[in-house]
């Protein structure tokens, strides 16, 4: 019997809950097929778009992808490459050759040393989760100045919103820049009232994002942003 | 025929046992899911007496290197029962019944895991009984496996760790201090309970194959029971913040 259903709205499921009948749909992430039969494997909510059937992790791990845009802090430094700490069960490496400054042998720590933090990209996953980043690229650079602050991973596409309108509304209600790492830090700078404003509202959009009142929310927060600036 | 220890009668006469239950009837359930903040994923169960917490961290790098499996992530369970846990003080740290609960729960979790998702990783679960009544050990794998869900891992299906025994000759379910201490055997076992697999059986003592049969119809009945609670108190968790 079908303990969890597919369609427009969302259920919870729970590792090994039967979905349905796998004819005509595909696995997508979160479910596996067993004897023409979608099974849970994660705890979330179900998800069915375009015939792929998938859930939404309620908690879920950091996995990097090549490609992906991240703000790592540097955990250790060799002679010619950084370790960086990405949020995810591995650290990633930067080689001297990635970096974006000409790097001699044996100087690396003159340009980043621990501590620092910086906005990368994931140049290369191997089968293995080695990881390797890049620093050359528009806007890959060490970020000297404003704040991290960090969201659970799965919430990441809450705070984006449809084509980043939610994080564009986020942007204009504090007036301070914010780039948001796929690992779930996300880059704050700006005024420090714009800041304390920015992390507020983030942690709402991660906490809140998904429910009814989440817009009420938002609109009663950058209203009240708004009477502050205007004082 | 009296079938313990000494004088100590496991029966009563109307055939129900020493707290009053049939000889099908497990101690009364519950369970919590996140109750530790720090941890990625967390449970708290309660069976009778017994009260066994679960904390999961990771996945994360494996630590020394020479544990990393290269296809596939590593299960590090430390099953730990507190000194206040027994009306005899036990002496803190490891001793050798935990180091090998420690490692069959690790095994049973590992066959239901999907471990291959996270090469050279580590997925640590630490069991800490709090209170104890006989039967830790599953309630301890019960605890892992609703602390592991709640903490995003991958699974096939939810692990049940649930016991049956034998006292006076009968068969009976879910066996309480008295009757594990006096009984003739015991039989805990881990249940996948939606694909009826068995993913870890130990016994103690000895059943005949219709007594064996018995008890693992038991076992399955109160998994099913106990998979009920462990699917309810996940969705009591996050149900508050559905759309």
């Amino acid at each position: 019997m079908s303990q969890g259903q597919t369609g427009a709205e969302q259920r919870l499921v729970t590792p090994g809950m039967t979905i349905g009948s796998s004819t005509g749909k595909r696995a997508g992430s979160g479910i596996i097929a067993e004897n023409e039969t979608f099974v849970a494997t994660q705890l979330g909510w179900l998800r069915e778009i375009n015939n792929t059937v998938s859930i939404d992790p309620i908690h879920a791990a950091y996995m990097p992808r090549s490609g992906d845009l991240i703000v790592g802090n540097v955990a250790e430094v060799r002679n010619n490459l950084w370790f960086m700490d990405i949020n995810g069960a591995f650290q990633g490496l930067l080689p001297m050759s990635l970096a974006p400054w000409k790097v001699e042998f044996g100087a690396a720590r003159q340009h980043m040393d621990v501590g620092n933090v910086v906005l990368a990209r994931v140049q290369e996953v191997d089968e293995c989760h080695n990881v390797v980043l890049t620093m050359k690229g528009v806007g890959l650079r060490r970020l000297n100045q404003g704040t991290v602050e960090s969201i659970p991973v799965q919430h990441i596409d809450r705070v984006r919103g449809e084509n980043n309108a939610t994080l564009q509304r986020l942007r204009d209600a504090c007036d301070c820049r914010i780039m948001v790492g796929e690992n779930g830090r996300i880059w704050i700078d700006g005024e420090p009232e714009g800041i304390t404003w920015a992390r507020k509202a983030l942690q709402m959009v991660a906490s809140d994002g998904h429910t009814k009142a989440f817009e009420a929310i938002l609109a009663d927060m950058e209203q009240e942003q708004k009477l502050k600036g205007d004082a | 025929m009296m079938g313990g220890y000494g004088d100590v009668q496991l029966l009563n006469e109307d055939g129900s046992r020493l707290d009053g239950r049939k000889v099908d009837e497990m101690r009364p359930v519950s369970i919590e899911a996140g109750i530790l903040p720090a941890a990625d994923g967390s449970a708290m169960v309660t069976q009778g007496l017994n009260v066994a917490v679960a904390a999961v961290y990771g996945p994360m790098e494996a630590h020394p290197r020479k544990i990393q499996r290269q296809d596939r992530a590593v299960i590090d369970v430390r099953y730990n029962m507190a000194p206040f846990s027994t009306s005899d003080r036990i002496r803190p740290g490891f001793n050798r019944r935990s180091r090998e609960i420690s490692k069959v729960t690790a095994e049973a979790l590992e066959s239901v895991v999907l471990v291959e998702r996270y090469p050279r990783s580590k997925i640590r679960v630490e069991i800490e009984i709090l209170a104890a009544e006989a039967g830790t050990r599953c309630a301890g794998i019960t605890a892992a496996a609703v602390a592991l869900a709640d903490a995003g891992i991958p699974m096939r299906d939810l692990i049940v760790g649930v016991a049956s025994g034998k006292i006076e000759d009968t068969v009976v379910l879910d066996l309480d201090k008295a009757e594990d201490n006096y009984g003739q055997a015991d039989l805990p076992v881990g249940i996948l309970p939606n694909t009826g697999e068995i993913a870890f059986l130990q016994m103690d003592g000895d059943l005949s194959p219709d007594e064996y049969n018995l008890a693992m119809e038991y076992n399955f009945k109160a998994a099913k029971e106990i998979h009920e609670i462990m699917v309810d108190a996940l969705q009591r968790r996050y149900q508050g913040g559905e759309a």
